[in-house]
């Protein structure tokens, strides 16, 4: 039941991943996060299995630093994605695979673009306007698909998060804690406060 | 867990024509029922008239594509030529049977024309590269039945590239219909000696 949504818009990219770190039916802690940001304009979001996920994140965000200081200069979103997609892929095929599902939003400071990657344990990946892992992808992809613009504006996008987080508290039957909203700009990855006291029940 | 053939889902079609091919394919990339993206194709150039069409696990059609533009690359580089569509052909039938007991979960679809003589060519092969060579058509993807029926249907000898064009896109499109796991709009190349024609067909979005 971990969630991770993205949301692409005019300038910018959200990406939301749920605080919950869960063992089984146990929630262990309520204020994981699960992303890591692996230049200056990316941020890769991850769920799946509990060893794999940040063993694998940090392993990417190691690699990708070292290019950027190697060469000076950060790769864009779309290398990026295919440099993890690539290793991802070389780990399925192996004796130890890794379970983890991203999901990669950068800025491309070129094209000034924003850009989101949905990518999957099995390593396919697709550059999507919005994308969500998991269950939440059963109950948000449907209410991104109305509400949805590729030039919505930041507040506009932050108002379909809201109904977005509305929704999975109303409908997912585990708490998962809220989530930790963060945005990437031309001016880079910071994190939001997202404010998530008010009770949701379902109907 | 289902075949790893239909997880994504997708569908690929190639026909030949009078001194033309066609390939066209379908755009839906899917987790089971779950449609994740509507902008996936699985058509890509090798060359100025050479085209692989790729449906079967994603994860692999983006692998396996990237090693053909490796390998392509390549080739160019020593031959200073590009590739033609038989000696393509040949060099995916390799390919794929070095994998022969782990295969790539792909079903590949080459068309194009050839260079010297000027021949349209289309074949098709499974998983592990035995190639199945064509004189009209070839189908593969989740919508392979679908196709197999429409293509029956629809396809005549000798058609010219504005016909072939009409006949691939009602061939592809009525059987994306009939298939849960394919359609969300269409790729379409049209292949002639000198000219090639990429057409973007929306599509039924439901």
């Amino acid at each position: 039941m971990e969630v991770l949504l993205g949301i692409t818009g005019k300038d910018y990219c959200i990406i939301a991943a749920s605080k919950a770190a869960m063992r089984g039916a146990t929630i262990l802690k309520a204020s994981d996060d699960k992303t890591r940001s692996l230049n200056k304009n990316t941020l890769m979001a991850y769920s799946g299995e509990a060893g794999d996920t940040v063993n694998f994140a940090e392993y990417i965000q190691a690699n990708i630093q070292l290019y950027s200081m190697r060469n000076a200069s950060d790769l864009s979103p779309y290398e990026v994605s295919s440099f993890v997609r690539s290793e991802l892929a070389k780990a399925l095929r192996s004796r130890n695979p890794y379970n983890v599902n991203l999901l990669l939003g950068g800025f491309d400071s070129i094209k000034e673009k924003p850009e989101l990657y949905w990518i999957d344990y099995l390593a396919s990946s697709a550059k999507v306007p919005y994308a969500a892992h998991g269950y939440a992808q059963y109950y948000c992809l449907s209410l991104l698909d109305k509400h949805h613009h590729p030039d919505i504006d930041f507040e506009q996008g932050m108002k379909i998060l809201r109904m977005c987080t509305d929704e999975l508290k109303r409908r997912l039957p585990i708490d998962f804690k809220g989530v930790v909203v963060k945005v990437i700009d031309k001016d880079g990855v910071r994190e939001l406060e997202y404010i998530d006291d008010k009770q949701i029940l379902a109907p | 867990m289902s075949s790893p053939f239909a997880i994504n889902g997708g569908a690929c079609v190639a026909m030949v024509g009078k001194d033309c091919v066609a390939i066209a394919c379908d755009l839906r990339l899917g987790l089971q029922a779950l449609t994740v993206s509507n902008d996936f194709p699985k058509i890509f150039p090798f060359g100025s008239s050479t085209y692989l069409g790729l449906t079967g696990l994603a994860t692999d059609v983006a692998t396996v594509s990237e090693l053909f533009r490796f390998k392509v690359n390549m080739y160019r580089l020593r031959e200073e030529r590009d590739i033609g569509p038989q000696t393509f052909a040949n060099l995916v039938s390799s390919s794929l049977y070095e994998r022969r007991f782990g295969p790539w979960f792909v079903s590949p679809v080459v068309a194009g024309i050839n260079e010297k003589t000027g021949k349209p060519f289309i074949c098709g092969f499974d998983s592990i590269g035995c190639i199945d060579f064509a004189k009209d058509f070839i189908v593969s993807g989740t919508a392979s039945d679908q196709l197999f029926g429409t293509c029956e249907g629809l396809w005549e000898p000798d058609l010219e590239p504005e016909d072939l064009f009409e006949t691939i896109s009602q061939a592809l499109l009525n059987a994306v219909d009939r298939d849960a796991l394919s359609g969300w709009g269409a790729h379409v190349y049209i292949i002639e000696k000198d000219k090639v024609t990429k057409r973007l067909l929306k599509g039924r979005q439901d």
